[in-house]
Order: C-alpha cells, then sequence, then structure tokens
C-alpha cells in the first residue's frame, strides 16, 4: 500500500493509499477508487488508426500544427502544472487559441472575479473556522465525495468540534443527495439564482421585499436564511454549475460575490466555487502567470488576446474558426454541444489521453499518456488554489503528458 | 407530450465511469432521464420504457426514470446523450446552457442508440 494524491476531482485528497498489484486502496471514495483501478487504455500511439511510435505520432502532431492557420490546443484540466506550461508556449509558437475545460464549467466565475474580485479563503478554513457553510447549486455528495467529510458539513476542526457546532444550508433545483445533509434545504425554481441572491442582498441590508415569494421560495425562508447568515461567525459559500451553467451564468457569481460584500459589512464570509478536474485550477492559473488570462487566449497576432466570446472552444468550434484541434486529456466530443462537435469531424484533431473516449473516434493522432498520480508525477493546484505534488506509484512505458507535449515543442521548433 | 425544462449534471456512476466511455457501466450511467413521477405518470410511462427528448438544439432517445425533480423538470446526466439537447447559445460568455433548456418529452418505441452510433461512427 503505497501513500498517494487523487488525481481525479478538485479535493486532490492527499491522504488516500493504493496498492496496484492488489487493487486495493484507502480512504478513497468511490470516484478515487475508480481513478485508481485498472482499465482500457489506449494501447499504442496512432496516426488514422494505424500504430505507430511515439516519435512519428509527435512528428505528425507538430505537422498538423504548424500547417493550421488557427489551431486550437484544448483541454488541460487533467493533467500536471508542468505539461500545461509546455502548452501555453506551444500554443504561442503555433499561432493558435489556448481554453481549459473551465471554459465549459467554472469560467463564468472567472468574468465574474475579473468584475468583483473573490474574497476567498482556503478548505482549511472552512474547516477549522465554519460555522455555516451554504452549498449552492452544488452537489459534493456525488461531485466530490469526500469534501463535507475532510473541509466542510462533517469536518472537525478548529473551533468546530462536531457536525452540531455548524448549519448546512443546500439551495438547489432538485433535491439532490446533498440535500440529505442539510439542515436546510431550499428548493428554487430553475433559472431564478440571481433573483434569489438580490432577495437576500436586499434583506442583508434590512430592506423588505414586495415579492411573497422569489424564484418558489417563500420571502419568510428567505428572510430566515438572511438572518442566519448575518448571524454566522464564519460562513462560506460553496456554488456549482447551478449557478454557472443556469441562465445569468457570469452574472449570477458576481451577485453572490456583492451578497458576500455585503455581508462582510456584519460578519466574515468567503466564496468559492467547487471545482471539477483535479487540475483545473492549473489550467487558469499556468495561462494566468505565463501570459495573463486564464481561458480563452488567442496567440494568433503573434501578443495574447483574451475573449470568450470568441475564443472559447465551443465558439471557435460553432464559427468553424479552427482548422485544427489537439485535445489534451478531455472528451469534447462527448461533452459538448452536438453542433461544436460537428466541427471537430472536419479539421484534424489529435488526443493525448490515457482512456479512449469519444474524442478518441473522431481523432486523426492518438497518443496515449501515463496517469499522472499513478504513473506520472507533477504538481497540480487542489480546488482551493493550494499546490500539491502528485506522485508516480508505478513505472509505465506511456510517456507522460509532460514529455509529450515538450517533444511536440521541439518537433514544431524544428519546423519554424 | 409535456413540455419540461431540462437540467444535465454530474452523478457519482458517471463520476465512476467516465474514463471508461465504452463500457455498459458508462452507457447506462448517462442514457436516462430522471421525470416527476407525476409526468412520468402522465405520459403512460413503465419502467424501462423510452422518451424522446426535443429542444431547439437537438433531439435525443433516452430511457425514463422517476426522480426526484419538481414536475415540468427533467434530469439527464452530463455526457453524451445530455449534449445532444442543449443549448449550444453562450451568451458572449463562451459557456454554453447546459441547464434550463426549455424542451418537451413524448414515449417513444425508438430505441436509444450506443455511444459510437450517436456520433455517428457506426
Amino acid at each position: 500500500m503505497a501513500d498517494a494524491v487523487c488525481t481525479f476531482c478538485g479535493n486532490v485528497c492527499d491522504d488516500v493509499e493504493f496498492d496496484v498489484n492488489t487493487q486495493k486502496g484507502k480512504r478513497l471514495c468511490a470516484l478515487g477508487l475508480a481513478k485508481f483501478r485498472e482499465k482500457e487504455r489506449i494501447k499504442s500511439p496512432m496516426i488514422n488508426g494505424k500504430e505507430v511510435s511515439y516519435e512519428e505520432a509527435v512528428e505528425e502532431t507538430a505537422e498538423i500544427l504548424v500547417n493550421a492557420k488557427k489551431p486550437l490546443l484544448y483541454g488541460w484540466s487533467s493533467t500536471v502544472n508542468e505539461a500545461i506550461r509546455y502548452g501555453i508556449i506551444l500554443t504561442e509558437k503555433v499561432g493558435g487559441v489556448y481554453d481549459q475545460c473551465s471554459s465549459v464549467c467554472h469560467a463564468p466565475g472567472t468574468l465574474a472575479i475579473i468584475e468583483e474580485g473573490i474574497p476567498g479563503g482556503s478548505l482549511g478554513t472552512a474547516k477549522n473556522r465554519a460555522d455555516v457553510i451554504v452549498f449552492w447549486g452544488c452537489n459534493p455528495l456525488e461531485a466530490h465525495p469526500r469534501h463535507p467529510a475532510r473541509y466542510s458539513a462533517m469536518a472537525k476542526g478548529f473551533l468546530i468540534k462536531s457536525r452540531k457546532d455548524r448549519k448546512i444550508v443546500v439551495v438547489d433545483v432538485r433535491k439532490t443527495k446533498s440535500a440529505a445533509m442539510a439542515d436546510k434545504f431550499i428548493q428554487i425554481k430553475p433559472g431564478y439564482d440571481y433573483a434569489i441572491i438580490s432577495a437576500l442582498r436586499a434583506l442583508v441590508k434590512g430592506e423588505d421585499i414586495e415579492a411573497r415569494e422569489v424564484g418558489g421560495v417563500p420571502k419568510e425562508v428567505l428572510a430566515e436564511l438572511a438572518d442566519m447568515m448575518k448571524s454566522a461567525n464564519y460562513g462560506v459559500i460553496f456554488y456549482g454549475l447551478g449557478i454557472t451553467q443556469s441562465r445569468g451564468r457570469d452574472r449570477n457569481v458576481e451577485n453572490a460575490v456583492k451578497l458576500i460584500q455585503l455581508l462582510n459589512r456584519h460578519t466574515r464570509w468567503v466564496i468559492w466555487p467547487m471545482r471539477g478536474h483535479y487540475n483545473v485550477v492549473g489550467a487558469g492559473e499556468i495561462p494566468a502567470w505565463e501570459v495573463g488570462f486564464q481561458y480563452a487566449i488567442d496567440f494568433s497576432r503573434g501578443y495574447p488576446r483574451f475573449s470568450p466570446a470568441e475564443f472559447s472552444a465551443v465558439e471557435m468550434l460553432l464559427r468553424k474558426d479552427c482548422d485544427a484541434m489537439l485535445v489534451m486529456s478531455s472528451d469534447p466530443a462527448a461533452h459538448f454541444p452536438w453542433k461544436a462537435v460537428e466541427h471537430m469531424k472536419n479539421i484534424p484533431v489529435i488526443q493525448i489521453d490515457p482512456f479512449p473516449n469519444m474524442t478518441t473516434l473522431l481523432s486523426n493522432v492518438v497518443i496515449p499518456s501515463a496517469v499522472a498520480g499513478i504513473e506520472a508525477e507533477g504538481n497540480v493546484y487542489r480546488m482551493d488554489g493550494i499546490v500539491l505534488r502528485v506522485k508516480k506509484l508505478v513505472d509505465s512505458e506511456y510517456w507522460s503528458d509532460e514529455k509529450i507535449v515538450h517533444e511536440i515543442l521541439k518537433a514544431v521548433e524544428r519546423r519554424l | 407530450m409535456i413540455e419540461v425544462e431540462v437540467i444535465t449534471g454530474r452523478t457519482i456512476d458517471q463520476g465512476k465511469t467516465v474514463e471508461e466511455k465504452f463500457s455498459e457501466e458508462y452507457f447506462n450511467a448517462v442514457n436516462y432521464c430522471e421525470i416527476n413521477e407525476q409526468d412520468f405518470k402522465k405520459l403512460g410511462l413503465r419502467d424501462g420504457d423510452r422518451v424522446r427528448v426535443k429542444t431547439d438544439f437537438g433531439e435525443v432517445v433516452v430511457y425514463a426514470k422517476i426522480g426526484d425533480v419538481p414536475e415540468g423538470v427533467i434530469f439527464i446526466p452530463m455526457g453524451p446523450y445530455a449534449n445532444r439537447i442543449t443549448s449550444d447559445d453562450t451568451d458572449g460568455t463562451g459557456m454554453p446552457r447546459f441547464k434550463g433548456i426549455i424542451g418537451e418529452i413524448e414515449k417513444t418505441d425508438e430505441p436509444v442508440k450506443s455511444v459510437k452510433q450517436l456520433l455517428g461512427v457506426e
């Protein structure tokens, strides 16, 4: 049994153990166990379905990227910082567009942060201090299963000695599994997050609201929630895709940040997104410190430009604005709206991934990689921005993402 | 046929199988929609029945299940079935509307396609 750091979700649990021989683990959740377990792999690098060497696949990839007018290099949230860094340099060299999984996940939160900033805190402060935690539009028991036990609902810490010392509120459009752990479950109508947050802002300010209910929630329930928030010693809103993927998107997050700003006139509150993939934070932080932006970055003019309306992956594909695509450890063919996927069928696609998925079926070049956290090491950002080093537990014949992208970069540089 | 608001999202089974896209388990984790019990009855559905979900952005056939969702709302796990009908309009944010898409559902005898058939590669 070896100490391991889990590379599934944004929790990046660093207290787990796994034995690659017996395939058994300790303290892993169902998602973590599935991550570490052996499964079907892409056997060999391939060009148009024919097995080739790594070197041939790398050369073909470089050829496609250099010949493309505007290649899209997308994914990056399920790999290590070292590979992402080479990815940014590669995108700049080929005059392409860098985008990452956030653009279909938490990127609206990034837009809100650009407008309003984010009053945030680490998972450690939530665990040690938070006596009121609101899960808004997120379902940690299914998406981040150990979050409640390690950092939030059930976690014990410096000032919170037992579950009774904190109140848990779940706000959602459906009664999720996470609703069962709440002291207060507030079911709202889909698409009414913005209106409800606005009502809470009025109530926290001490103003009355004229409506008897907002978004399916009676005024009295909202007033109770506002009181509970004001009387907290340390409160946290953890929000999920229920806020960023529904009507209002970035404006919902912006409004929630404004609510937190108001609450901070009374007591201490923070707000933080429940980031999905284990290094989706790194996929934004690395380009931020390399070129100044987190996602949707175009290098076609020789300098970086940020514009989600133009350079996010979905917009690029819908407008047929990219003539090649490199996909790093992601599956847009399964997770993008269908019209965006259709353009992937018309352009050369390069995939780097340990596992076969729907994008593999559309890819001209497929490069299998070592699984970070099991077969390769590197640094990743936990959902709250804490950097952790994921470990290599076992040797593998597969190249690491870092090596693959570095070799592609070198092959591109030879052609420029 | 009834009008519905479609929401999509993660489930634990979708997460467990997301790196095994061609497995039976993944297929079963993403190929259904959860419907409110009253709506399920209104549509004359039984366990194992299939429904066609249609929005302005496409249509897809999935299995129908009773779920803990409000009347007029259906839930489809994130994945290739959900994304046949999600909105590709990003309102300039880059983010498609994956939750809160207006559509309609009806009972159908058509089969549920495999993930490869959905992609048009089989």
